[in-house]
């Protein structure tokens, strides 16, 4: 089985625009968006859910205060900054920021008086769902939840699962952006990346720590610029650091009011569409599907 | 303003849900039209605001975060550690202790549980907090080492160096998750930049819980206005939520980011940005 994992480094650079793209070409494949926590391509693929499923991701500390002595113990043994002081007897000695409880435990295990409880911690939800490009495994993680590489790992494993049952070869990802916890559980078994960049200052520089990110998991990537035209001087320097790095370079997309405006309405982007960035892209995917054939 | 940023110190938090919206275009642009502001960039998984800085130096100190060191002459291998690791990040074989320093939280539990005080911590490299000094913004920023999983952590460190009395205006990482929660919680006001698209709407949205949540007085920006997206002004009016300002599509504010440059030199948008510190000011004094 293949994963194509697409990924940005910085954000807002049309990650989720190519990959639309690519679901309405690609055929014979499983959609997973990891980009769980802001979670896009649903708005495009307007998909129909037929699996739903609740994310228990962690524990969470909670104090019985009926039992709680306010020794404060707990207070400087907490390395997250989680546990408080009320100051005020009436609410309680000790309140816990769950906003800030990783759910180590430790607190639980060092009260004396047994006062602390560590419970179940709903964290997202996952989905199974039917759209007009395939089967699309996605998942929305609470705001501020911890634990969006362990919602990501889930998606990946079911979207699997699902090429499996179907009998299909192709996992198509949508990664989220940065290089963080999220981004490298993405990336887990990826086939190849494909980091969809922009010629801007930042772009470049986060585009330099994602290959950084992929050399060290050793992922084989494969770059696309998109909104070439903005710096045309930085487009082609970045395709030359491809060639000096050794990746693939898959074309530059120019930007195009057509497409910006399909997008803004929220319309999927596909073949049918008469403009610049689309003909760019569909040269992208030619030259992605013939390193697809190498792996 | 918040209880526990003392004296006269005012956090602004510029964050978004969706990605690429412009948060570092209007963290930039407002701290170079604010006197005597700190710039912090805690997207330590990308941190770009640096390049806007024309500093002239940088002073860097590394940051680490504690994981767990077994001393295999006290240890007795009863695996009590490995039995309190939330994170399964201790494995017992039957002859040694195998410790995961990247699935690690830090959390200090096997370190204080051990029965044989076999266990001590040593540091581990997460990244760097940096000062950018010399140019025409003050930055203090994180940079994540490549390959490190434990941004919240070092998003904790860059917010420890916070100095007092101070207006800072911090540069959020995109999304909803701990990262952007870490770097929001305990700001006096949310900037949310956003732009008319279903996108920037359904993220604005996802980004607002968050605010709600942290209980923090929230503004949005709209950025790109003119794609022919959803009304997000409508939204905002619909939810009481105020906009602190706004940018039109302009093909030349795109032209000046991708090179590193601050469009509060341009006369036609130095107002934006003067009009956007005066509104976020009065908010935070009400």
């Amino acid at each position: 089985m293949k994963e194509i994992v697409v990924i940005s480094g910085k954000g807002g650079t049309g990650k989720t625009t190519f990959l639309g793209y690519l679901a309405t070409v690609m055929k014979d494949k499983v959609l997973a968006d990891c980009d769980v926590d802001a979670p896009n391509l649903h708005l495009m693929l307007k998909p129909k859910i037929v699996q739903s499923e609740r994310f228990i991701g962690s524990k969470i500390a909670t104090i019985d205060d009926t039992k709680c002595s306010g020794c404060g113990w707990c207070i400087p043994a907490c390395r997250f900054d989680a546990i408080q002081s009320t100051g005020n007897p009436c609410l309680g000695r000790i309140k816990i920021d769950a906003d800030a409880c990783e759910g180590c435990s430790l607190c639980a295990r060092i009260c004396d008086n047994g006062a602390i409880d560590m419970k179940d911690r709903y964290v997202g939800d996952w989905f199974v769902s039917d759209t007009s490009c395939g089967t699309m495994v996605h998942a929305l993680l609470e705001p501020g939840a911890e634990n969006s590489g362990k919602l990501v790992a889930i998606v990946k494993q079911k979207a699997r699962m699902v090429a499996m049952d179907q009998g299909l070869q192709l996992i198509l990802v949508d990664g989220p952006p940065g290089v963080g916890c999220p981004v490298i559980s993405s990336l887990s078994g990826a086939s190849i990346a494909v980091i969809v960049t922009e010629p801007t200052s930042s772009g470049l520089n986060d585009l330099e720590r994602v290959l950084d990110l992929l050399h060290g998991f050793k992922v084989g990537a494969a770059i696309i610029v998109n909104r070439c035209d903005i710096n045309v001087g930085a487009a082609d320097s970045i395709e030359r650091m491809a060639m000096e790095r050794g990746v693939d370079f898959l074309g530059k997309i120019p930007y195009d009011d057509i497409l910006a405006e399909e997008m803004a309405k929220g319309n999927v982007v596909d073949d049918r569409l008469n403009c610049p960035a689309i003909d760019a892209m569909r040269q992208c995917w030619e030259r992605l599907s013939a390193l697809l054939e190498e792996l | 303003m918040a209880t526990d940023n003392g004296g006269d110190s005012i956090r602004i938090a510029v964050a978004s849900g969706k990605g690429g919206t412009g948060k570092t275009l209007i963290a930039t642009n407002l701290a170079a039209m604010t006197d005597g502001s700190l710039l912090v960039d805690l997207d330590v998984e990308e941190p770009n605001c640096h390049i806007f800085t024309n500093a002239t130096s940088e002073s860097e100190e590394p940051a680490h975060r504690p994981v767990p060191k077994v001393d295999d002459d006290l240890c007795t291998l009863c695996g009590r550690c490995a039995e309190v690791c939330e994170f399964h990040a201790i494995v017992v074989l039957p002859k040694r202790v195998m410790v995961f320093d990247e699935l690690c939280h830090g959390c200090g539990a096997c370190t204080m549980l051990c029965p044989d005080g076999a266990i001590e911590e040593k540091d581990h490299l997460m990244g760097a907090v940096i000062r950018a000094k010399g140019g025409i913004l003050n930055l203090l920023y994180g940079r994540l080492k490549v390959g490190e999983v434990s941004a919240p952590s070092l998003i904790r460190r860059v917010k420890k160096a916070l100095p007092p009395d101070t207006v800072t205006i911090i540069d959020c990482p995109p999304g909803t998750a701990c990262t952007a929660v870490e770097s929001i919680r305990g700001s006096d006001i949310c900037v949310l930049v956003t732009e008319p698209t279903p996108f920037g709407l359904h993220d604005l949205k996802l980004a607002l819980n968050v605010t709600r949540k942290l209980n923090i007085p929230t503004m949005v920006f709209v950025n790109k206005e003119g794609l022919p997206g959803p009304d997000i002004r409508k939204f905002c009016e619909s939810v009481d939520m105020p906009i602190a300002g706004t940018l039109p599509l302009d093909r030349r504010i795109a032209e000046i980011y991708s090179k590193g440059g601050l469009i509060s030199s341009l006369p036609e948008y130095a107002g934006v940005f003067s009009e956007l510190r005066d509104r976020i000011l009065k908010e935070v004094s009400r």
